[in-house]
């Protein structure tokens, strides 16, 4: 269970101090999924960081019960060049000091799980956008996380590799009952893998809504009436939020 | 294979500039290129010029490992650590553009004539080149690599080893490439006095006897130590830096 309570988040350059998230309050509870979504630069990547415990904020509390393992996929530079794609999905366990044969087996079976067989002594620079993205999610999940955070992990794919890994994160939350919260700026990226929507507003964010998306969670969802509903409500509050409500 | 292959007509090109030369001054101070060969060879082959070969590569090669163990995880540290960039930064922007080639007296002083005194002002200046951009490569990191070994749980000492080094080696290898030309050059300085051994040794002693053929002997083994070192180099980045050459 993941509990944030009245944050507030500023961040201060050169004397100058700049509002990020105001008053941000929801619970995710265990196994569920959370998709965080709002205009551009309105600190939905911050509310993440401070979910994943890499910013703190200066008013409120986020408490999440029984400190889990917590798996994080950035949006930009999280992979490391200058590691293998096998160094890379083995990195979280070799730090925590795990056995090499442990480590080569668990990575073994992810690079197959991932479809990544044949690829583990490439470098991160010699596979396709896609492929990176499958080996950050592969480098989450080695650790067995119970929390997964993601960051815009599919922006930066074509229509078909999206389509793919949101599949692929689908599945994961299915199988293995992770709960993943999952930033995007895309609507109907949100309506699929979340059965919980944070919009948020404008800088400073403010949560406009939380929408209930109970149906997210299977591969036909997305051909369903309700799907396209959900669609269709969610880009109202964001056009609202962008230019005020219709006339 | 098509590198080497461009190198070394490169070489031979240089080499028939030099014979073509030769030709047209017809003077002493430009003896051909085969004479010279033939002389290195014969004092190679009977092992009067070994000795001073050895000798000089052991001093360069000392002062730049000297150099490196000192300058890199200093300049890593300050790159990488904020308070202690506050602190040595000014120390280092003041005693950086120094010639520190006019400390030779005051090392010679404290250190005598022998060996350590000139590895010592070789390492001095190798030092400065390396830890200025060592430190500059450890500062411009992308954070997000810091945030995903953050997610990982890593431990400062961990953050160092699998992101801050690997990520500044590229820029410290340029840095040594640098270094490999400023330290054959301070090597023929300290070499042209107070010694009897070594290649700067033989270029001034031969150019006192006016024996010319001895002097571009002893100028050639100065260019081939200089080269070696160069390829040394270049295996040493092959290996340990691969990455960089995946795009």
């Amino acid at each position: 269970m993941i509990r944030v309570d009245s944050v507030n988040l500023s961040f201060s350059h050169e004397g100058e101090v700049n509002q990020v998230l105001q008053g941000i309050s929801f619970a995710v509870k265990a196994e569920g999924s959370c998709a965080i979504i709002g205009p551009s630069g309105c600190g939905k990547t911050s509310l993440l960081f401070l979910l994943a415990g890499l910013l703190q904020p200066d008013a409120g509390t986020i408490t999440i019960t029984g400190s889990p393992r917590t798996g994080t996929i950035l949006q930009h530079y999280g992979l490391f060049p200058w590691k293998t794609v096998v160094e890379n999905i083995g990195l979280g366990l070799q730090l925590k000091g795990e056995a090499k044969d442990r480590i080569g087996a668990r990575v073994e079976g992810l690079l197959a799980e991932m479809g990544l067989t044949g690829f583990g002594r490439h470098y991160p620079a010699q596979l396709s956008g896609g492929m990176q993205q499958r080996v950050a999610m592969a480098r989450a999940l080695a650790i067995e996380p119970q929390i997964l955070f993601m960051d815009e992990p599919l922006s930066s794919l074509d229509a078909l590799s999206r389509e793919r890994l949101q599949n692929l994160i689908l599945q994961v939350w299915r199988d293995k009952r992770i709960t993943t919260i999952l930033v995007t700026h895309s609507i109907e990226e949100a309506v699929y893998l979340g059965r919980q929507i944070i919009v948020l507003s404008q800088r400073p964010g403010r949560i406009l809504q939380i929408v209930d998306n109970p149906g997210a969670g299977s591969r036909e969802y997305r051909q369903t009436e309700q799907f396209f509903h959900n669609c269709n409500q969610l880009r109202r509050i964001l056009k609202e939020e962008d230019h005020g409500p219709e006339a | 294979m098509g590198r080497k292959r461009d190198i070394l007509i490169a070489a031979l090109i240089l080499v028939g500039l030099w014979q073509v030369s030769a030709l047209l001054l017809d003077s002493m101070a430009l003896p051909e290129p085969w004479i010279v060969l033939v002389d290195t060879a014969s004092k190679i082959a009977d092992g009067s010029l070994l000795d001073d070969l050895a000798i000089s590569t052991f001093r360069a090669l000392s002062g730049i490992i000297l150099a490196l163990a000192a300058a890199v995880p200093l300049g890593l540290a300050v790159g990488a650590e904020d308070s202690l960039r506050r602190r040595l930064s000014p120390f280092i922007y003041l005693l950086y553009p120094i010639p520190h080639v006019v400390l030779l007296p005051l090392i010679i002083i404290l250190f005598g004539i022998g060996n350590f005194s000139k590895i010592f002002l070789i390492a001095l200046i190798v030092f400065f080149q390396i830890l200025v951009t060592t430190r500059d490569a450890a500062r411009n990191i992308h954070r997000n690599y810091f945030h995903s070994m953050q997610t990982l749980g890593a431990t400062r000492l961990q953050i160092y080893r699998h992101v801050i080094l690997p990520a500044s080696l590229p820029k410290i290898l340029t840095a040594m490439r640098i270094s490999i030309g400023t330290a054959v050059a301070i090597l023929f300085f300290v070499e042209s006095f107070a010694t009897t051994t070594g290649l700067g040794y033989i270029i001034m002693d031969s150019w006192g006897r006016a024996d010319y053929v001895a002097l571009y002997t002893g100028i050639s083994c100065m260019a081939l130590l200089g080269f070696a070192l160069y390829l040394l180099l270049d295996r040493l980045e092959r290996r340990i830096c691969a990455w960089t050459r995946t795009d």
